[in-house]
């Protein structure tokens, strides 16, 4: 069976192994301050403290990105019942389109927004008004398998034209300004501006769902399709601005993910099934239960990696399936607002 | 009034032959086949097993899983533990490897079955995913970077290396063969009804009586056990393992999925055509790379929205073939006397 793997050579690239490094390590040997002098007692427990309060607290900050992985997921899913396989992919194709933008024109990663959520906006209504609106329907293999498709074009597309090298978006002095919260007690300032965006995406989308006429076409073409369409919607156009919304909801994230750490074309599906994670701890419908989500896988890994490196992405799928088996319908299932 | 219910159509009988005559010149392939030729026509029957496993759970079953390389894996970690710590001979090692696959598919299917459709497709995909990490913490198997069959265990298999080869090439098709069977002996079951009625309407299924939950889970672990097989195979092969190659959603799960959707999928027939079609285009466009592999991921997406029944589908709607006798047709006393 050697042939396998010599005419699927290229596929090494895209496995998930990279995906396991610690690029989504919290960077808590940099936030951890000066090292701890060989004291006992008192002062040595209250390090011990100190440090689990970072740990957590790190934590907390990596979950608003796996939060804005999930929304765009969330999202979708709950206006067309679609679950995006290539959401991943899309996110990292958003960081390659905000890497060429910045380098084009020689802007900041956080000004390169500006051009990078309408472009990855405008893919998103093009995929679904071609390709995605034909495969909705009662059957749920055409849009997985589209998706699936999407995803593997995507994934060899970006190996083509960039190569499997990871690269990284330079954020200039921003990346290593830190604040002192308390004695050995350091957050950076990136970690935070991307905590903050998070939320601050998660309750645009919330407003936007719920007090927006467009919010209004997206509940009632995901409640009653046929319904919406009598009273004058177009659903194809619905669903075309929701994938729209999700994109650019995943260029905001491609863009922090680029700044963050090394990236490179095989880390798509890792993306996905962070987000995916998040979703399903969160509860299923519920934004602010994705952010929620989010910040408890973020948690659960940066505990996880903090007692062994190797265990980072296993302590959060593990907690996945704990919130599975003990709470399936997730820990804030969707209530009326 | 008595009803008779008969299996199939006239073109089986052609298939029942054609099948018989390809698998006697396919058992005597070591007396004309070279070296290559049996590797390439093993890895053909694995995809052929693979693909027709997946094709049982997702085209009958409606179970999309997106996790198979979970089982792939599992099979092959198995067969080199009990090789490497046991010292029990490969051979051995395979039915071990499938025993082992359905024991932990259980508390697997008790989990990832209380998520649906897209999400069932992602939960498997996270649980493979915990098996590929998991491996490559057993630094006895080697950690991340895999490790190798012992010398003692691969000349256990048989003393010299023509043997090995025809061994393993002998087992590869007799393990292609016996899923087919299999395949076919549960579609022609009771099960094999129940099967087709949630295939084509699981709610109608469910309201006639059918316990769908319970086919399904039966459908799940007997599909582990056998993927589980093929995994240990595919590895005794290749005599390496590592997480990355054994856990692979690529080779395991994706090219399983292309080939079943372009070979049709819902019909026996479509992944045997699919694999057919995608060894063609991988003998003669393997050399574009990710090109290849992009094209490949196109003509799925493209055969999924114009032809979502395969290759395999498009004849059976132009021809009416039917390979395998599979479909039940009722005869009234009338047409019996006719």
């Amino acid at each position: 069976m050697r042939s396998v793997v010599e005419g699927a050579r290229s596929w090494e690239f895209c496995n998930l192994r990279k995906t396991i490094g610690n690029i989504d390590a919290p960077s808590t040997a940099q936030a951890r301050g000066p090292p701890p002098p060989l004291s006992w007692g008192r002062k040595y427990a209250s390090k011990r403290l100190m440090e689990w309060i970072n740990v957590i607290l790190q934590g907390v900050l990596v979950g608003g990105l796996y939060a804005m992985f999930a929304a765009g997921l969330s999202l979708i899913f709950g206006v067309m019942r679609l679950v995006n396989i290539a959401h991943g992919d899309l996110i990292v194709l958003a960081a390659y389109v905000a890497l060429v933008v910045a380098q084009t024109l020689g802007i900041g990663p956080l000004t390169a927004l500006i051009i990078v959520v309408p472009v990855m906006a405008a893919i998103g209504y093009a995929l679904q008004w071609f390709v995605l609106n034909r495969t909705l329907g009662d059957d749920l293999l055409p849009p997985l398998l589209v998706t699936f498709g999407l995803s593997v074009i995507i994934q060899n597309g970006l190996l083509t034209l960039f190569t499997a090298d990871s690269v990284k978006l330079q954020a200039g002095p921003i990346e290593v300004a830190t604040i002192r919260l308390a004695e050995g007690l350091y957050v950076g300032v990136l970690p935070l501006v991307q905590f903050a965006v998070a939320v601050a995406v998660i309750a645009g989308l919330q407003l936007v769902f719920y007090r927006t006429a467009l919010g209004r076409a997206f509940r009632a073409a995901a409640d009653e399709p046929a319904m919406a369409q009598l009273m004058g919607l177009d659903n194809r156009h619905v669903f075309a601005l929701a994938m729209a919304l999700s994109l650019a909801v995943v260029a905001i994230a491609g863009v922090f993910l680029a700044v963050r750490a090394n990236f490179d074309p095989s880390q798509g599906p890792a993306r996905l099934i962070f987000g995916f994670e998040a979703v399903i701890i969160g509860g299923l419908g519920s934004l602010w239960g994705t952010l929620a989500g989010g910040l408890i896988l973020g948690v659960a890994q940066a505990v996880g990696a903090h007692l062994n490196p190797g265990w980072q992405i296993l302590a959060g799928h593990i907690a996945f399936l704990i919130v599975l088996a003990a709470r399936p319908q997730g820990l804030f299932p969707k209530v009326r607002p | 009034m008595t009803v008779r219910v008969a299996f199939g159509t006239r073109t089986h009988w052609v298939g029942a032959a054609l099948g018989a005559i390809a698998f006697v010149a396919l058992a005597a392939a070591p007396l004309w086949g070279g070296r290559d030729d049996l590797q390439l026509l093993s890895e053909i029957y694995a995809y052929v097993a693979l693909a027709s496993l997946w094709n049982l759970l997702a085209g009958y079953a409606g179970l999309v899983s997106v996790g198979q390389q979970a089982y792939v894996g599992l099979g092959a970690y198995t067969l080199f533990a009990l090789a490497i710590l046991f010292g029990i001979s490969p051979l051995w090692s395979i039915p071990l490897a499938g025993v082992v696959a359905a024991g932990l598919s259980v508390p697997v299917a008790l989990l990832v079955f209380r998520l649906r459709g897209h999400y069932f497709a992602i939960g498997t995909w996270i649980v493979a995913e915990v098996f590929r990490l998991t491996a490559s913490q057993i630094s006895a198997l080697g950690g991340g970077s895999g490790t190798s069959l012992p010398v003692a265990m691969v000349i256990a298999i048989a003393p010299t290396r023509q043997l090995r080869d025809f061994t393993m090439y002998w087992i590869a098709l007799a393990l292609a063969a016996a899923v087919l069977a299999l395949i076919v002996w549960l579609l022609r079951s009771r099960y094999g009804l129940a099967l087709k009625a949630i295939r084509d309407a699981e709610l109608a299924a469910s309201c006639s009586g059918v316990d769908v939950y319970r086919i399904k889970f039966l459908v799940y672990v007997i599909t582990a056990l056998a993927t589980a097989m093929l995994g240990a195979l595919i590895f005794l092969q290749k005599l390496r393992i590592s997480p990355d190659a054994a856990f692979s959603v690529n080779d395991w799960t994706a090219f399983v999925i292309f080939i079943t959707v372009i070979g049709g999928i819902g019909r026996i027939e479509g992944p045997i055509v699919g694999t057919l079609v995608f060894f063609a285009l991988r003998q003669t466009l393997a050399d574009l790379g990710t090109i290849y592999l992009m094209m490949l991921g196109l003509v799925a997406i493209v055969i999924m929205l114009a032809a979502p029944k395969g290759i395999w589908g498009l004849i059976v709607a132009r021809f009416g073939w039917q390979l395998f006798p599979l479909e039940r047709t009722v005869l009234s006393e009338k047409a019996q006397k006719r």
